[in-house]
């Protein structure tokens, strides 16, 4: 008898949690469709030398942090201390896919606030951006030595983001360091 | 009457104003309706509760354009969804196809169709067995 008059306040709990979880998740964060999955491949002409092509061939077997901005994303702005931070420890080859950007913004960018990348692919029409699955920049792929990506975050890095996020996988991905 | 016609002159120049995606893709009108129907069938990723046929953002733009040459180079609309969802997953169909984790999003309705049939056929059933108990008190 007394199930009665307790299922609808048990129903009710069960409801509310669902909301509380739905409303701390970010509806913007989509599940990649890449995540364990090969990486796109790519070929770009680069930002600094138009006349060079830059690509996913130059990080094959390595593990490479590929990080997608633009100087019209604010961002990009807030993470790219930390990923000059990121860098400067020497933590993991970092290359930069300029998305949707112009040319010389984007080198005043790199001048102004430094250059993390070892190099950054030019992508002025998205077509690569696409590829990606990239719908808001900053967005930060992981890939492994193998191509795999391992993990993909979209929004700013930063410490926390990092030590939680990716360094367990990069430590289990390469056994050497 | 002279308020009445300005308001709906500016109605109308309203809706020539929310026409975002005002080119012409094709010449075949097959293949323009093709096109538009795809497009009002994906999500803008950047503005999620639009379709890239209603958006103005260079993204949405962007997939219209590849959409477009996708279809010019005669590729299927399995084609197109298909090259759509490997990247950018399943959320970028307004209609999510079924099967695989899609499947709960599909079958929810059904099932709260089919508790709720069950719940009230319970309470209906027992309600049948109960004595008729609501006539008005005698002393009324």
């Amino acid at each position: 008898m007394t199930f009665r008059y307790l299922a609808p306040l048990i129903a009710f709990a069960v409801l509310i949690l669902v909301f509380v979880i739905g409303l701390t998740l970010d509806p913007r964060e989509l599940p990649s469709p890449f995540l364990l999955k090969p990486a796109p491949v790519f070929e770009l002409p680069s930002l600094r030398e138009p006349e060079r092509r830059v690509g996913s061939a130059n990080y094959r077997g390595r593990m490479a942090l590929v990080n997608i901005w633009a100087t019209w994303c604010v961002g990009c702005r807030q993470e790219h201390d930390y990923l000059m931070q990121l860098a400067a420890r020497n933590a993991i080859d970092i290359y930069g896919i300029n998305w949707r950007d112009n040319r010389p913004d984007a080198l005043r960018w790199l001048q102004q606030f430094g250059d993390p990348y070892v190099f950054s692919a030019f992508d002025a029409d998205g077509r690569v951006g696409i590829d990606w699955g990239v719908y808001g920049a900053p967005e930060t792929f992981l890939i492994g030595a193998d191509g795999i990506v391992l993990y993909k975050h979209l929004g700013p890095l930063d410490e926390s983001v990092w030590q939680r996020d990716f360094v367990p996988l990069i430590s289990a991905g390469s056994p050497a360091s | 009457m002279k308020i009445a016609i300005s308001f709906l002159a500016i109605l109308l120049s309203m809706s020539v104003a929310l026409a975002i995606d005002t080119e012409r893709a094709f010449d075949d009108p097959e293949l323009q309706a093709r096109y538009e129907t795809i497009i009002s069938e994906i999500r803008c990723l950047q503005c999620q509760n639009q379709s890239i046929k209603d958006s103005n953002v260079f993204l949405a733009a962007d997939l219209r354009r590849e959409i477009r040459r996708m279809l010019g180079e005669g590729k299927t609309d399995a084609q197109v969804y298909d090259f759509l969802v490997a990247r950018y997953g399943e959320f970028a169909l307004y209609r999510p196809r079924v099967g695989g984790k899609t499947l709960v999003l599909w079958l929810a309705p059904l099932l709260l169709l089919a508790g709720g049939a069950v719940i009230m056929l319970r309470v209906v059933r027992r309600r049948m067995t109960l004595p008729i108990d609501d006539e008005p008190a005698a002393d009324e």
